[in-house]
């Protein structure tokens, strides 16, 4: 550690009983206090991409940087080792640079506030929070310019750096960071709120050690991260196999004209059953790309992601947290897509942080297909639209996308939905109140879903009419792999993006593109992915399929793919149906764990035919 | 000689409060609830407090009462068949529901979504199209719609319409059309249009709340009508039926029957009005409520005599823009059941809760996991010895066996883990005062604490310690609270209106027009019933924030201050509270987003109710000797019956005060005092 924590009490904290009650006590206390961050950060920010969709991540850690409660994992390791300063009591810490914080943050525009909790004299914790800045400076409006090759194009750099010392705000600094953003006023707001959120959950941790002593709530701390470990122990042994179980799955494009890109993972377990190590290898990643879709995966971040998924089998109340780090060893190739080499382009991060969900899930699933979920809405597209509206005010929208969730053990995957914890929509009622859009329709997309036991849910097709001269930019995926179907179930359809101008040509845009001039009148459809399909189609109830037919999800066409023939008034016709089922079953053979849609090579050579879009260059 | 009666509906008993309106003499009654047709039950009980109190029912002139009818038929999922009319693209409304997944991270994994309110395939969609300043893009297609409209009828399936289209909330033109062709249609079919009730930006949370009241419509409105006949046919026609709503006004039959989305949470907030009247009389305004029941614990703040509203409503999943008394509930009450996970040895304490059946252990019926209740019952606070009214009877060994079963699983003794449920459930509760009062810039030392429900004077005392909250208050029949607020509130209705509009550009005599014609539509209910003109009073508010903040605080307006001093007046106030709240002001940029206008008419002439008579001897009210365990060491302690109980008289902890529904505990250095009211003031001892 090269940054230096100045206390000016130096008596050391000191190991003490704290009876079982006292810990879970102090375990909801804490809870509370996570909870009260996020609320007060949701109703000060001012960006909708925080606000209302929620694109933002809380953390309170111990002493040593350990996160106790949170969501990403703890980054504070990373950032002492590379911070070579002192830190102390009033001092607010501001960084974006993923580079100076061992990605703790994995793109510029998130920014993230860190602020060291003192209790008389003495450090007590550490309280942080994320947040997704709408503008970060660099090549174009919302800052995730796709064509930067360096992170000196993606806009402001600001390393580890004190926006308050002492207590007091750093106005100059703050002010130079500002002026380089197109959208000074909503990150000043957002940024108090980041603030307000870490001083409020920081006020609450000196609260609750002064109720139960400074040595327990340190202690409890402690202990509770030893909780973690305990349950993860147990659960590695249960679900990570010794023998190597392995996945892969693609970006499927860089922007710049190559693709896909493989993100490959192997898992195994290592160790005794008091102490295993669970091994991912992702060994076999394709190298960096030129463009900005690299995604720098913080080691932690990823145990993080595992844990997160798994412990709720154990103890669903449980505060999930750091504590069983030492049981996981991951290893990241450098120079590879999750581990890009300074200064590479990583503002684009969206779609691999997305897409390693899909490969956890493939990787972890073989051992228990029963229990694996298909191919989800495993990303957050974006929509960026800005331009000067007509009474000649600056307007930037930067729009996330949603769609559908797979087909999973427990059920259908809705439709139109997110993946990320807390996301929602932006009501599009307050887009045409504050931007000049229309968005005329806002549906899912009627057999997008992939058929399965459990249908996969329906992407969504919105279609925004310009009502001002602007530029668009588009970031989106799955438009040439397949959201891959599970246990039987089907792929889900693929994305698509087309421009229909007001003289009525139509273009198919590309996933990735930039600096898409738009008119008034002109209409683009965003249709997003669906998730892919779980279990044998054939087996699903006809009477679901027909119940999907009236509610507009599953067309009369689209029912033949579950074996299911409905007649001219949408009913079942039964002796059809076990026809056709019956020889679907036979065409198929038997069933396989996963659906890919083709191998690459097959894709790629359909995908103008199918997708009217030129296939990426393997890289 | 008038009577007044009010009237609560429970999940399992209907509480009845019968006030002589001259003399503030009281009589109740409590029955069991009909669930299948709770009227059956309110019958039943107006019969049996008049025979027990030998009035005559046609001197009753005034029902009050409080309902879970539409409460229940959200929870149950048994609301009417709703048809939905969208404008066209948007038939996918529900279903997307602003793509939101609960949970963390993973959280989709387990996700199932509830069926829809209106279903899909009652679904349609309207050619018709209205831009975000109210101007029409395209007109209604009124051919098609008909058309669609006769298929949709053809299904036989609908019992109620709804019509929401986009942008309606600035204007309803195409709504009020899509309505009038509607009624030509389907005949005697109640319609919801979403201009009407809830003109608020967000097409779907106005969605999801116009549906819901078409959802509860038919129940409530043939419940409030068959109720009202069946009162007049035993009271004479003279007597008025009004519905407590879930802001904690009173509503009439009729208004409650056109809006039934705004009577969703009438339970709680009879609860909350009838501790806001105990307590105002006892000269307290500023009081944090602390409702406790069989499964849940509904906590609220009142400032100023006043509940905080908000303007949102959940019940179960359902989230509809209704005003509600600000309630936060928590999944923790008497029935909650206490676990060991295995791996992590935690002491876990609900949200499962044993319910009625089986209940909680000590009551024999079945149960076998350890609950808050057998918690109680183990350290005494529940005595198992004493019987009182129609207490059900305790079995301690119970109790003690299915505690102990926890205690082993943490290898701690008997007491530490039945003081360790205790202190986690009290923990809950504290969480969720914690979330009326700290983080919305309150310190709850400022406020008395008022526990009341089944279970609420158990833990009273405790939460006082937890939160600095004294004087802790048990208002007289802590049980049956709820009928005393639906007996002693007062006539509320409102009107509120989208607005959107920076400050800076408001022109000051147009602001008050709007304000003024909020209010014509907000009396209109007023009219209808009879209320005259002088007994209403007006409030305002204003929902301001700073443009493009999703957070909002609800201002009150004077009018006469604004015409002095202009729109400044808001924004300084506002700056202050965020200030407070949130520790930074942004000082520019406010945008005002809501305007409303809440009406209000007391209700005429009633004496104050009378409870605890002066004088008796503290001795008379002793029942017997126990004793109770707190903090690791046993107490002496003595059972008092709080009917008994005079003015002024003053109880020493350690002492439990027992009466038919409710067991209070003083604990240890605390002492209870009756104040002039009847309400226990609990503090700690000097």
């Amino acid at each position: 550690m090269t940054a230096k924590i100045i206390e000016t009490n130096n008596t050391p904290f000191e190991r003490v009983d704290v009876d079982t009650v006292t810990v879970d006590i102090i375990e909801n206390a804490l809870r509370n206090v996570r909870e009260e961050m996020d609320a007060v950060l949701f109703r000060t920010a001012m960006s909708p991409g925080i606000r209302e969709q929620g694109d933002c991540f809380p953390m309170v850690a111990n002493r040593e940087g350990k996160m106790v409660v949170g969501q990403f994992g703890s980054f504070i390791h990373g950032f002492l080792d590379a911070y070579d300063d002192e830190i102390k009591e009033g001092d607010i810490i501001l960084t974006n640079d993923p580079y100076m914080c061992n990605a703790a943050v994995s793109h510029l525009p998130d920014w993230i506030i860190l602020v060291p909790v003192f209790k008389d004299g003495r450090h007590l914790a550490w309280t942080a929070m994320f947040g997704h800045m709408s503008d970060n400076g660099g090549m174009v409006p919302g800052s995730i310019p796709i064509k930067a090759e360096t992170i000196y194009q993606e806009g402001i750099r600001i390393p580890p750096t004190k926006l308050y010392k002492n207590g007091v705000l750093q106005e100059d600094i703050l002010e130079l960071i500002l002026h380089n953003v197109r959208t000074s006023e909503w990150n000043r707001f957002d940024l108090n709120a980041l603030v307000a959120s870490c001083r409020t959950a920081a006020k609450r941790c000196i609260e609750i050690a002064d109720r139960f002593g400074d040595e327990v709530f340190d202690t409890t701390m402690q202990i509770m991260l030893e909780r973690n470990l305990q349950a993860m122990t147990a659960i590695i042994n249960m679900i990570v196999p010794e023998e190597p179980a392995y996945f892969e799955d693609f970006i499927c494009d860089d922007g710049v004209g190559k693709g896909p890109y493989k993100i490959a993972c192997k898992m195994w377990r290592e160790g005794t059953a008091e102490r295993p190590l669970a091994i991912f290898d992702f060994s076999g990643t394709d190298p960096q790309a030129k463009s900005s879709i690299n995604f720098y995966m913080n080691e932690e971040m990823f145990k993080m992601f595992f844990g997160s998924f798994t412990i709720n089998l154990v103890d669903p109340q449980i505060l999930f947290n750091d504590g069983f780090y030492d049981l996981v060893d991951v290893r990241i190739p450098q120079g590879s897509l999750l581990k890009p080499n300074f200064p590479a382009a990583l503002s684009g991060r969206t779609h691999a942080l997305g897409r390693i969900f899909d490969v956890m899930g493939g990787v972890l699933g073989q051992g228990a297909p029963d229990a694996m979920n298909a191919a989800g809405f495993s990303d957050s597209p974006h929509l960026f639209y800005s331009g000067y509206d007509k009474k000649g005010e600056w307007f930037q929208l930067f729009q996330i996308g949603f769609g559908g969730i797979p087909g999973r053990p427990i059920g259908d995957g809705p439709d139109g939905h997110s993946l990320w914890p807390g996301f929602t929509n932006v009501p599009n009622e307050f887009i045409e109140a504050y931007f000049p859009l229309r968005i005329v329709k806002y549906e899912p997309i009627v057999d997008s879903g992939g058929a399965g036991l459990h249908r996969g849910g329906n992407g969504l097709s919105v279609a925004y009419e310009f009502l001002a001269e602007g530029q668009i930019a588009i970031h989106d995926e799955r438009w040439l792999t397949y959201p891959w179907g599970v246990n039987g179930g089907e792929p889900g359809m693929r994305s698509t993006k087309k421009l229909v101008r007001q003289d009525g040509s139509e273009e198919w845009l590309p996933a990735k593109c930039e600096g898409i001039d738009v008119m008034e009148g002109d209409i683009l459809y965003f249709n997003t992915w669906g998730g892919g399909g779980w279990g044998d189609p054939f087996a699903r109830e006809p009477g679901l399929v027909e119940h999907d037919y009236l509610r507009g999800l599953v067309s009369a066409n689209g029912a033949n793919r579950y074996g299911v023939v409905l007649n001219d008034k949408g009913k079942i016709d039964e002796d059809a149906t076990e026809i056709l089922r019956s020889k679907m079953k036979q065409e198929r053979g038997d069933v396989e764990l996963f659906n890919f849609g083709g191998t690459i090579e097959e894709i790629k050579a359909r995908s103008v035919e199918e997708t009217h879009l030129e296939p990426p260059v393997t890289p | 000689m008038n009577f007044r009666l009010g009237v609560d509906v429970g999940g399992t008993f209907t509480d009845l409060l019968l006030v002589d309106e001259s003399s503030g003499q009281t009589y109740t009654a409590k029955v069991p609830s009909t669930p299948q047709d709770s009227s059956i039950g309110v019958l039943d009980g107006v019969n049996r407090i008049c025979s027990d109190s030998d009035i005559d029912l046609t001197k009753v002139s005034q029902v009050m009462h409080g309902t879970t009818v539409a409460t229940n038929a959200v929870l149950t999922g048994k609301g009417a068949r709703v048809g939905l009319i969208t404008t066209k693209g948007y038939r996918q409304v529900l279903q997307v529901a602003r793509s939101f997944c609960p949970g963390g991270l993973g959280g989709w994994v387990s996700y199932i979504k509830a069926p829809l309110l209106a279903p899909l395939e009652l679904t349609i969609e309207a050619d018709e199209r209205m831009d975000a300043q109210g101007n029409t893009v395209s007109a209604l297609n009124e051919k098609n719609f008909k058309k669609d409209l006769k298929t949709l009828l053809d299904k036989n399936e609908i019992e109620a319409l709804t019509i929401c289209f986009i942008n309606s909330y600035v204007n309803g033109a195409h709504e009020i059309r899509a309505r009038e062709i509607a009624q030509e249609i389907l005949g005697e079919i109640p319609i919801s249009i979403s201009s009407e009730v809830v003109p608020e930006m967000q097409e779907y949370e106005r969605t999801e709340t116009t549906v819901v009241n078409s959802y509860v419509r038919p129940q409530v409105s043939k419940y409030v009508n068959n109720l009202q006949s069946s009162l007049q046919e035993i009271m004479g026609n003279d007597v008025n039926l009004a519905i407590l709503r879930s802001d904690g006004g009173l509503a009439s039959g009729r208004a409650a029957a056109e809006s039934p989305v705004n009577l969703l949470l009438s339970g709680p907030a009879g609860g909350v009005a009838g501790a806001m009247y105990f307590c105002r009389r006892g000269g307290f305004e500023d009081i944090l409520t602390f409702d406790m029941g069989g499964t849940s614990t509904d906590v609220a703040l009142i400032q100023n005599g006043e509940a905080r509203v908000k303007r949102e409503t959940r019940v179960g999943d359902v989230t509809v823009r209704a005003p509600a008394v600000d309630v936060r509930t928590v999944g923790a009450g008497g029935g909650s059941i206490a676990f060991v996970p295995e791996l992590t040895k935690a002491l876990r304490v609900g949200p499962e809760s044993a319910g009625a059946e089986p209940g909680p252990a000590a009551y024999k019926k079945g149960g076998d996991k350890a609950t808050v209740c057998d918690a109680n019952v183990v350290l005494g606070y529940l005595p198992s010895d004493v019987k009182l009214g129609g207490a059900m009877q305790i079995d301690r060994d119970s109790s003690v066996a299915v505690v102990q079963n926890l205690a082993d699983a943490m290898d701690i003794d008997l007491m530490a883990a039945a003081e360790g449920i205790i202190k986690i459930v009290n923990e809950s509760m504290l969480g969720a005062l914690r979330l009326v009062s700290v983080e919305q810039g309150y310190d709850p030392r400022d406020f008395a604490l008022v526990g009341f429900g089944g279970a609420g004077p158990l833990h009273a005392n405790s939460l006082g310690i937890l939160t600095g909250a004294w004087p802790v208050i048990v208002p007289p029949g802590p049980g049956v609270l709820c009928a005393y607020g639906d007996a002693t509130t007062e006539v509320r209705d409102e009107a509120s209106q989208t607005y959107v509009k920076k400050v800076e550009d408001i022109n000051l005599d147009e602001f008050l027009s709007e304000l003024e014609s909020l209010k014509t539509r907000a009396s209109i209910s007023f009219a209808k019933d009879g209320i005259s003109e002088e007994r209403q009073k007006v409030a305002y508010q204003a929902d301001i924030r700073y443009a493009g903040q999703a957070f909002q605080l609800s201002l009150g307006i004077s009018t006469d201050d604004l015409r002095e001093n202009g729109l400044q007046v808001l924004t300084t106030e506002f700056d202050r509270q965020h200030e407070q709240l949130f520790t930074f002001a942004h000082g520019k940029d406010h945008e005002i987003v809501m305007l409303r206008a809440v009406v209000k008419a007391k209700n005429e002439g009633m004496a104050d109710i009378q409870m605890a008579e002066d004088g008796a001897s503290i001795a008379d009210a002793v029942i017997q000797e126990t004793k109770f365990y707190f903090e690791g060491e046993w107490y002496d302690a003595t059972i008092f019956d709080r009917n008994k109980i005079g003015i002024g008289t003053e109880i020493p902890g350690p002492a439990i005060v027992q009466e038919m529904d409710s067991t209070t505990v003083i604990l240890p250095k605390h002492e209870a005092k009756v104040d002039s009211v009847g309400n226990l003031l609990i503090n700690p001892s000097n």
